[in-house]
């Protein structure tokens, strides 16, 4: 059986960037993934904040490697093909009280290396961000703080992982790990896998990873965050990613702008025991309603076209990234929790120095290709383009989506391109995701998948096994 | 058996009259509430003999569109509504067909044709 | 750039009727936008009866509908018909743009009207909480899926509104041999009309539940169950009342809103058939959401009327 170099275990913004990151040595390696597809658990909803690094402890793993993420991940969203935007972040203040807290705030921030941050009066409130509470007296303004779609970084890693030589294996689940001398033999659902180092980036399911090995010192603690998504045609509802003051155990309820243009209202902060537990509630809503207008006053709930819950894979307060002693060879990588995603290029670098230290040897590939096709989206072109990439190929003329405007071409190319299921579909092309929520484009799509992966259609399913869409065809009565 | 007043909605048209339907020993002597005579007709149906016209789509097989919609050209007994069903789904059409055309004629012996609603070719 | 005496888009009940208005009132150069392969908008899938009997005085099917207007149009020479042809802008200088495969087209009218339809409401506009499983579906994506693609959605099914969508759908789930286990209406009576209910319904022994709405639907893969709860007359949850019905399949039938979303975007005001742009109509189920298809299309009439004595 092969052994490879290393076996990373969980495929999220994690996983997928320690993959790439390491897919520029010489190394065999192997993703593994107990989803259908990539970014399917903790990684799916995630807000898409590229946190500038204020409101972390200034001697803060997470708070050095979220400084050192936001820089990072310009160059890396670039090379993927994935848009990034530079939205600036104000955290706003409506007492001098207040303003001392953004004035400590400013003063942590600044000695982790968050640049250009300033404090910002009433008067460049009213200019800059007109739906603001007109109560509000000062904010503080972080201009390196960005918006990303947060599957489509996961997707672009993945992919380019892929044509670097990563084997990434979908609906694996980790069964059990042992020692076999120097090595590991991981079982999963189907087989097993050999492996030198393992790399544990198994999100909500870390601690259940790490305890196979026996190392048990830490537990995740699921906490929930509902959020709610508001109709495009509020995209300028407002000009920067807004926060109130942060509270002890959350960033609270935020404005948040997103890189398909709908605003998102929330998150919550709950703690949960179920690792499973992804329903929203009335209590949520009413809770991110209310905070939410206390930012920005004008907020309607007649505007939330779509809503879903996740859970943050919190672990203390801190990140867990470390070699463990007691089982050489294995890493853990867990806890990552908010600012996982921006410090997700920065956990990469860490990861592979903390691989390199446990002796594996890590020798430069000659060629490495750094990038990714950028996706087609015709109605995010030049009109005059749009034309041309039509009439050269009708299928980016052929609407299937026609709430967000997506082509037959552009849900096939996702699916050339790795999506498998509808919802692998919706995270890349946003089809089904407006306002019709998939009333008019499920038959199409379906059958262009079931078409492309040559399946039948009562095999589509929303997200991988036991979520088929439909239950049966008449053609096998 | 003595008469009794059955309440029911009239389903001829989008109105949907109430009715009060006295009945004397399984016949219907009187109809009120219907604002036209569909009313009084469609009473003395619903209890003396219910039937309904059976509306579904059957599998072509070859054609352009793969369900092809269909009825039953007059109602058909309430009672036999799940065996025509199984009977649809039976039935394959392989020729193209125009609108009425027959699919079935004298559809389970019931005296009435399953004909297509659609054109398909 | 082309020019066309009257743009029509859309091609359902509405659009057709419009197109054959327009032409009768002696407008003879129409260009009718249809997004679909076929005539007929969401008549296709409708395959019970119940349309026509105000329009035409006899009992029709969706298709059979349709197709007399097709029928009709087939025989309008100066009516070109324009399928798989989805308008994407409209302007207040009168001019569509669409797409057909291969082709991105702009046309500059002498007036347009707007026949879009509308759409279903979703869960998320009536905010269902809970989880997000396969197997929620609007009744008339269900009702594509049975009657268009031959694909049965679920076996045990939770209809939630008693719009009349949902009510055909109970029956047509039924007859397909699944089991509709709860009509549930918040309001205390139903918002579909009453032969639906009589004939769709209670017809199967479908038990309705007034007064109630679900609460929360369970389930990670694919829906399991939905909890239900009655609600006062304020349309607030009597606690105590809670209860589960198991399911694989919810269906959404809790109303329906225009789809006026290129008007929207192009700022023009929508009073009643007319706009504030002279030339630029709206009829049919994007103007208003009618009951019956037989309005729709006096409806549209109407608008063709309009649109050819603009055009003269």
């Amino acid at each position: 059986m092969k052994t490879y170099d290393v076996v990373i275990i969980g495929a999220g913004v994690i996983g997928t960037s320690i993959a790439r990151e390491l897919s520029r040595y010489r190394l065999n390696i192997a993703l593994l993934e107990k989803e259908e597809e990539p970014a399917f658990g903790v990684s799916k909803s995630n807000s898409g904040i590229i946190h500038p690094g204020t409101q972390n402890p200034p001697d803060s793993l997470k708070g050095r490697l979220c400084v050192q993420g936001n820089i990072l991940i310009r160059k890396i969203s670039k090379e993927l093909g994935v848009d990034f935007q530079e939205a600036g972040e104000l955290i706003v203040g409506f007492s001098e009280e207040d303003t001392k807290e953004l004035l400590r705030l400013k003063k942590d921030a600044e000695a982790l290396g968050v640049p250009g941050l300033k404090i910002v009066d009433k008067a460049w409130l009213r200019e800059n961000e007109p739906n603001l509470n007109s109560e509000a007296v000062s904010a503080l303004y972080a201009p390196t703080a960005g918006i990303i779609s947060p599957y489509r970084l996961v997707y672009g890693l993945a992919e380019n992982a892929m044509r670097n030589g990563v084997e990434i294996y979908t609906e694996t689940k980790v069964e059990g790990i042992i020692r076999a001398g120097d090595n590991f033999e991981i079982s999963v659902s189907k087989g097993s896998f050999n492996a030198r180092r393992v790399i544990n980036a198994a999100g909500l399911f870390a601690d259940d990873i790490s305890g196979m090995l026996g190392i048990r010192d830490f537990k995740i603690r699921p906490r929930k965050g509902e959020e709610f998504i508001l109709d495009k045609k509020k995209e300028n509802l407002a000009n920067h990613l807004i926060f109130p003051l942060p509270s002890k155990i959350s960033k609270g309820v935020l404005i948040i702008k997103t890189a398909d243009g709908n605003p998102m209202i929330g998150p919550t902060a709950e703690d949960t025991e179920d690792k499973s537990d992804l329903a929203t509630s009335d209590k949520g809503l009413e809770n991110v309603l209310k905070s939410a207008r206390r930012l920005v006053p004008s907020i309607n709930d007649k505007d939330i076209i779509a809503y879903f819950a996740g859970l943050r894979p919190a672990a203390g307060d801190d990140f867990i990234i470390r070699h463990e002693e007691k089982s050489p060879g294995f890493i853990n990588v867990a806890g990552i929790q908010s600012p996982g995603l921006t410090a997700s290029p920065a956990i990469a670098l860490l990861a592979r120095d903390i691989l390199k230290d446990t002796g594996l040897a890590l020798r430069k590939k000659l060629i490495f290709h750094p990038h990714c096709k950028k996706s087609i989206h015709i109605f995010s072109m030049a009109l005059s383009k749009t034309k041309g990439l039509i009439a050269k190929d009708a299928s980016y003329g052929d609407i299937v989506c026609r709430c967000e405007m997506i082509s037959a071409g552009e849900v096939r190319d996702s699916i050339k391109r790795g999506a498998r299921t509808m919802d692998g579909i919706k995270f890349r092309t946003r089809a089904q995701g407006g306002r019709c929520h998939g009333s008019f484009c499920t038959t199409r799509i379906m059958k262009i998948l079931a078409e492309e992966r040559k399946i039948p259609l009562t095999g589509i399913t929303k997200r991988g096994k036991g979520s088929e869409i439909v239950k049966k065809d008449r053609v096998d009565d | 058996m003595t008469k009794v007043t059955k309440k029911l909605t009239c389903i001829e048209c989008p109105k949907g009259c109430r009715l009060a339907v006295d009945v004397d020993n399984g016949k219907v002597v009187k109809v009120a509430g219907n604002e036209c005579p569909k009313g009084e007709k469609y009473a003395i149906s619903e209890i003396e003999n219910p039937a309904r016209i059976l509306t579904s789509a059957v599998l072509s097989q070859g054609l352009a569109l793969k369900m092809i919609p269909v009825r039953t050209d007059n109602p058909i007994p309430k009672s036999r509504i799940f065996e025509a069903m199984a009977e649809i789904k039976k039935i394959r059409v392989k020729k193209s067909l125009k609108t009425s055309d027959i699919i079935v004629e004298n559809f389970m012996g019931l005296g009435v044709d399953l004909i297509a609603t659609r054109k398909a070719k | 750039m082309i020019k066309k005496d009257l743009v029509i888009v859309g091609g359902g009940p509405g659009g057709m009727a419009a197109s054959v208005s327009a032409y009768e009132s002696g407008i003879k150069d129409i260009l009718l936008l249809e997004r679909d392969q076929y005539l007929g908008g969401i008549l296709n899938q409708c395959v019970h009866t119940g349309f026509g009997l105000e329009h035409f005085k006899e009992v029709l099917t969706g298709p059979e509908y349709a197709e007399r207007f097709i029928a009709r149009l087939q025989d309008m020479p100066g009516i070109d018909v324009s399928l798989k042809s989805l308008a994407v802008k409209l302007t207040r200088d009168k001019t569509v743009t669409f797409l057909k495969p291969g082709v991105l087209q702009t046309v500059k009218a002498g007036a347009i009207i707007m026949a879009t339809g509308c759409r279903e409401k979703t869960r998320e506009m009536v905010h269902i909480p809970g989880t997000r499983p396969s197997g929620v579906f609007s009744a008339g994506l269900a009702q594509k899926l049975i009657n268009i693609e031959g694909l049965l959605p679920g076996k045990e099914v939770v209809v939630v509104g008693s719009g009349d969508i949902g009510l055909i759908m109970a029956r047509r789930f039924t007859l397909e041999g699944a089991k509709v286990k709860a009509v549930i209406e918040i309001q205390d009576k139903p918002s579909g009309l009453l032969r639906n209910i009589a004939q769709c319904v209670e017809d199967f022994n479908i038990p309705m539940y007034f007064r109630h709405k679900i609460s929360r639907i369970h389930g990670r893969d694919r829906v399991e169950k939905v909890s239900v709860v009655k609600v006062g007359d304020d349309l607030n949850e009597i606690p105590g009342s809670l209860f589960e019905i198991k399911c694989d399949t919810v269906l959404m039938s809790v109303g329906l809103i225009q789809e006026n979303e290129l008007i929207d975007a192009s700022g023009i005001q929508i009073q009643g058939n007319n706009t504030d742009v002279p030339g630029i109509f709206v009829c049919g189920n994007a103007l208003k959401i009618y009951d019956i298809v037989d309005w729709v299309t006096k409806d549209s009439f109407a608008a063709g009327k309009l649109a050819a004595e603009y055009i003269k």
